[in-house]
């Protein structure tokens, strides 16, 4: 019987490690490798940051690197504060069938793939698109106006894309609130923005972390949105990252900036947990 | 803000009226792509030239339909494809690991779930990349040592599986874990008592009672396979799956057919997500 506990032990392990060995761990360290490897010649390299040096050099890199994290942030924060009151209003003020039917309704677009979502942004904003239309049908616009291909493009498209990843674990902590405690805190003389910033928010907070993680994440990320809506010069990090590997064939400049990313994302998530006092087990488990 | 404290009326409606607006942004994009389906245009925009169906079922130039075009078809497929192996497999390994994770307590238990939890906070394409990187390492070593080449190594449906399970599989173990947490184990214990080994009794027992959780897994991972893009593009090779294939049109310049592609994706994902919907009401 103990043989038998044993072995199930290592059956059930093995699927965990070989899957976090082989496709996560050993790729990401095989990735650092190749960053750190500079070409002297033909396949010959030594070990060097130069890869690095030139991303810290190249002010295009530079600039496109803080652009895109701070876009995200920008991204994040959007979501959220246009995410906040819906969550709030499906968790707290909509009953029964409404409520159900709410949430459905917001999770129904996210069942569609992104390129969808963004294909459909394009429809509209684009210079013969909807809104253009529209404009001119109402005539504050004498001409096609073309609203693609700019950074307000870029966010519409970023926040529209990660809104379910807000709602959703908003929706679930605010329903956990129980009524009586804002009833008690009207009772102790608060007002709407007191129990709001005072009950409502702390109690949300593990919603809100969670949340923002994954929109940043999801916004850092992303290369679809930022190259449809954006267009070819849309400056987005993960964009140099595809040229490097798949245009230039700079393999060892692609990896660097990889990690430059990794780093980023990592950085900002471990600092959102840090900061509100959360844990990844918490947020993510 | 809650229903039994009295608020203005003014606020109130404003409120509501911001919740609605919501939901017309939200439904704003996807209408559109429908509604343009039907348009007898070469472009999907304005203005409305008439209803038509040629985007579905034209089988003549410039409208050939999506049932007719075999590119798209083609993509169908590999996605299809790619998507059966990718939550086939997460399920599996999400179960195995559910089933770890929950019944044994051991060393570095904590350091293993944290790193299992990793690849949700990993951006797609750097996981696409890292995987593309060390699947050369290897090939290339291979071909070094024994002068065989690994076609499976190289940027293809082999990579892009590897590189879609690699984060899904994430997220099956999560929906498993929940669910087996909820399990109340002395009826495991009731059917060894009764005679039952092991095996047959997590097989009769357990398994039954995670049947919605692994259903639900598979939806899950199926459509989020079908759906990826990221992870995917890095490690595409000749066979693009539909979100690739979709993209590489797009950039070219856009039809209605690709409107009809997305209505019927959007009709497809849609009923799948009914389907886990009603199972999980009986579960």
């Amino acid at each position: 019987m103990r043989a038998g506990v044993r072995l199930g032990f290592i059956l059930l392990l093995a699927p965990l490690v070989l899957w976090l060995a082989l496709l996560i761990v050993i790729p990401h360290i095989d990735m650092f490798l190749v960053s750190i490897r500079e070409r002297v010649g033909v396949r010959q390299y030594q070990t060097s940051f130069a890869n690095y040096l030139t991303f810290f050099q190249e002010p295009l890199y530079i600039w496109t690197f803080i652009r895109t994290a701070v876009m995200s942030v920008l991204a994040t924060v959007i979501t959220l504060l246009i995410a906040f009151p819906v969550s709030y209003y499906i968790a707290k003020i909509a009953k029964g069938r409404l409520q159900q039917v709410l949430f459905m309704l917001c999770l129904i677009p996210f069942y569609v793939s992104e390129l969808v979502r963004t294909f459909g942004w394009m429809i509209l904003l684009r210079e013969t698109g909807i809104f253009s239309n529209l404009l001119q049908w109402a005539g504050l616009a004498d001409q096609p106006v073309e609203m693609l291909y700019n950074d307000a493009a870029i966010m519409i498209g970023l926040v529209y894309t990660s809104m379910l990843f807000m709602v959703v674990p908003l929706t679930t902590t605010l329903e956990s609130l129980d009524d009586s405690v804002i009833e008690a805190g009207y009772d102790l003389g608060g007002n709407g923005l007191s129990v709001l910033r005072e009950i409502v928010i702390p109690h949300a907070a593990p919603g809100i972390v969670s949340g923002s993680i994954v929109v940043f994440m999801l916004s850092l990320g992303n290369y679809l949105t930022p190259i449809m809506l954006g267009g070819k010069d849309s400056l987005w990090f993960t964009e140099m990252i595809y040229n490097q590997f798949i245009v230039r064939f700079n393999w060892e400049l692609g990896a660097a900036f990889g990690f430059m990313l990794l780093f980023l994302s990592s950085v900002i998530v471990w600092g959102m947990l840090k900061l509100t006092g959360q844990t990844l087990e918490k947020t993510m488990g | 803000m809650i229903p039994s404290i009295p608020q203005p009326r003014a606020l109130r409606l404003a409120y509501s009226a911001y919740v609605l607006l919501f939901f017309l942004y939200l439904a704003l994009p996807l209408t559109v792509v429908a509604v343009f389906a039907f348009n007898d245009s070469q472009f999907p925009s304005l203005p409305w030239q008439g209803f038509t169906l040629d985007w579905f079922f034209g089988d003549s130039r410039p409208k050939i339909g999506v049932f007719h075009e075999r590119g798209i078809l083609r993509a169908i497929g590999t996605s299809l494809f790619v998507a059966v192996f990718v939550s086939a497999l997460s399920v599996a390994v999400g179960t195995t690991n559910a089933f770890l994770f929950n019944r044994y307590d051991f060393r570095g238990k904590g350091l293993l779930y944290i790193l299992m939890l990793l690849p949700l906070v990993i951006p797609g394409i750097v996981l696409g990349i890292s995987i593309l990187v060390f699947s050369s390492t290897v090939a290339n070593g291979v071909w070094d040592a024994a002068k065989v080449d690994i076609q499976a190594l190289r940027p293809g449906l082999v990579l892009v599986i590897l590189g879609q399970f690699s984060f899904i599989a994430t997220i099956a173990t999560l929906v498993i874990s929940a669910r087996l947490q909820k399990f109340d184990r002395t009826l495991e214990e009731a059917a060894l008592n009764l005679g039952a080994d092991r095996l047959t009794a997590v097989r009769t027992i357990t398994i039954p009672f995670l049947a919605p959780a692994m259903i639900g897994a598979l939806v899950v991972a199926f459509l989020m396979s079908f759906e990826n893009f990221n992870t995917t593009l890095m490690l595409v090779g000749s066979d693009a799956p539909l979100t690739i294939a979709m993209f590489d049109r797009l950039k070219e310049g856009s039809t209605p057919l690709l409107n009809a592609v997305s209505l019927l994706l959007m009709l497809g994902s849609s009923l799948l997500a009914l389907l886990v919907i009603v199972f999980q009401r009986r579960g």
